[in-house]
């Protein structure tokens, strides 16, 4: 397949998962069930020379992602190479662990732009979801910092149906806090947030005011907030692009150094991703069997092979299908043209009935089982 | 961040975060990096922010405009004008 496989185009984002070391518990945290340890985290020089390797290829962007990546004792100079390399950077972080040295550190390695997440807007709940006490009055200390230091922040709200309701309230929060974009982050159902989904899930009311409410907020706060909305998966009838395709725009890397097309791509089987530390990123982006896997459309079954719209979403999200009918290769089955759409309705049928009790994500704990 | 009109006075620069660039990769083509998000200038629009160092007003990357290409200052005001609005609306510039 490498060799006559369809032309690759370069990526244009490096997501580097520099730690799974986090003070936060969200249950519907996007790293894998089975999280690396700290002491399998890349070097400095390792990850410094990946993102070298990964602006000569194309990547314009990299975000310093995690776990919490504040967690890494030497995130000024990860930034300043990244930097150096000529990366955009972008930090994504929780916050908590931020005060005014480490921010104006960042600031001075050449850090472009902060994601700071939010829980939720009301304090007692956002801590609760978190898992961590005072986190959210950290949060907030934290974003005032990014400001005063003079960098541009994105307030990214994880919304489900424990906090959607004061979606009002968040949009309020970006705007006292200076945020020039603010992302409501749906859920996304796999891994974590696969095994509290019940208790996450929105109800198709909540999901239709929170969409009135983005729309209406869109037209107050044009020029001053930039609001990205999409709806979720569960209540859609076309799924999304995936990472704009699998091995197209954007490759992961792990804290270990596993090169992924997407950040949950370990949890399919099957597949051999390879390491950074003994491949070169170019040759991983455009040979390995693993990115190539599920590029174009070659792959795809029916009745994604004969869809007009094979090419927009390109047959959704791997993972989600994986996770849901156990055949990565499967339509994703967010598609209402998929044979096996109707576990999405049961799904939010059962989540109606259920309490809001989740299981907190551990990074020493045995995986809960997902289905 | 303001959404406050732009006049000929007004000294646009790029928002923080923001960065324009030649991306190498794909052809030499210009592209303008935000949080989380790129746009690929147009032709005009390139000239435009070319211009945009947070010390010209609008009236002088105007002049500049017009010393170089052959249309009616007029027309290029309201084509720069209307350009920096969207920006502006995009957060890509600030004035």
């Amino acid at each position: 397949m490498s060799a006559a496989g369809p032309a690759v185009e370069p990526p244009l984002g490096l997501l580097a998962e520099l730690t799974h070391r986090c003070p936060l518990r969200c249950p519907y945290c996007s790293n894998p069930l089975a999280l690396t340890r700290p002491g399998e985290e890349m070097d400095t020089a390792t990850w410094a020379r990946v993102f070298r390797e990964a602006a000569a290829l194309g990547v314009l962007q990299v975000h310093l992602s995690g776990g919490e990546p504040t967690a890494r004792r030497d995130l000024p100079e990860l930034v300043r190479a990244a930097a150096e390399a000529g990366l955009y950077t972008n930090l994504v972080t929780a916050g908590v662990l931020l005060d005014a040295a480490k921010v104006e550190a960042l600031a001075a390695a050449g850090l472009d732009h902060v994601q700071l997440s939010v829980q939720d807007a009301e304090p007692a709940s956002a801590d609760r979801i978190g898992g961590m006490a005072g986190g959210h009055e950290r949060k907030l200390a934290a974003a005032r910092l990014v400001r005063a230091a003079g960098l541009a922040l994105t307030l990214n709200a994880v919304v489900h149906r424990q906090n959607l309701d004061r979606l009002p309230a968040l949009i309020a929060l970006a705007l006292e806090l200076g945020a020039g974009r603010l992302e409501v982050a749906h859920v996304q159902y796999y891994g974590w947030a696969l095994a509290n989904r019940a208790a996450l899930l929105p109800t198709r009311a909540q999901l239709d005011a929170a969409t009135a409410t983005v729309e209406a907020a869109r037209a107050a706060h044009k020029g001053r907030l930039v609001i990205d909305y999409v709806i979720p998966d569960y209540h859609a009838k076309r799924p999304k692009a995936c990472m704009g395709g699998w091995g197209r725009r954007v490759l992961a890397v792990t804290p270990a150094g596993k090169a992924l097309p997407c950040h949950a791509a370990e949890s399919l089987p099957g597949l051999d991703f390879p390491d950074v530390r003994e491949v070169p990123l170019a040759e991983i982006w455009h040979r390995s069997e693993a990115f190539n896997r599920f590029r174009g459309t070659a792959w795809m079954p029916e009745p994604c092979r004969s869809c007009d719209r094979r090419e927009m979403d390109f047959g959704g999200c791997r993972c989600q299908a994986f996770a849901l009918t156990g055949d990565a290769a499967a339509t994703d089955p967010a598609c209402a043209l998929s044979p096996r759409h109707a576990l999405l309705d049961l799904a939010v049928q059962e989540a109606a009935a259920a309490d809001g009790a989740f299981t907190y994500r551990e990074m020493a704990r045995t995986a809960p089982l997902a289905r | 961040m303001t959404a406050a009109a732009i006049t000929g006075a007004s000294v646009p620069r790029l928002a923080r975060g923001v960065r324009l660039r030649e991306d190498a990769a794909r052809g030499g083509r210009w592209v303008v990096m935000a949080p989380e998000r790129l746009f690929v200038p147009d032709a005009t629009a390139l000239e435009v922010l070319r211009l945009v160092d947070g010390a010209r007003s609008v009236e002088a990357i105007v002049d500049a405009l017009a010393a170089r290409f052959d249309a009616p200052r007029a027309e290029i005001a309201a084509d720069v004008t209307e350009l920096l609005e969207d920006l502006a609306a995009k957060g890509v510039i600030v004035t």
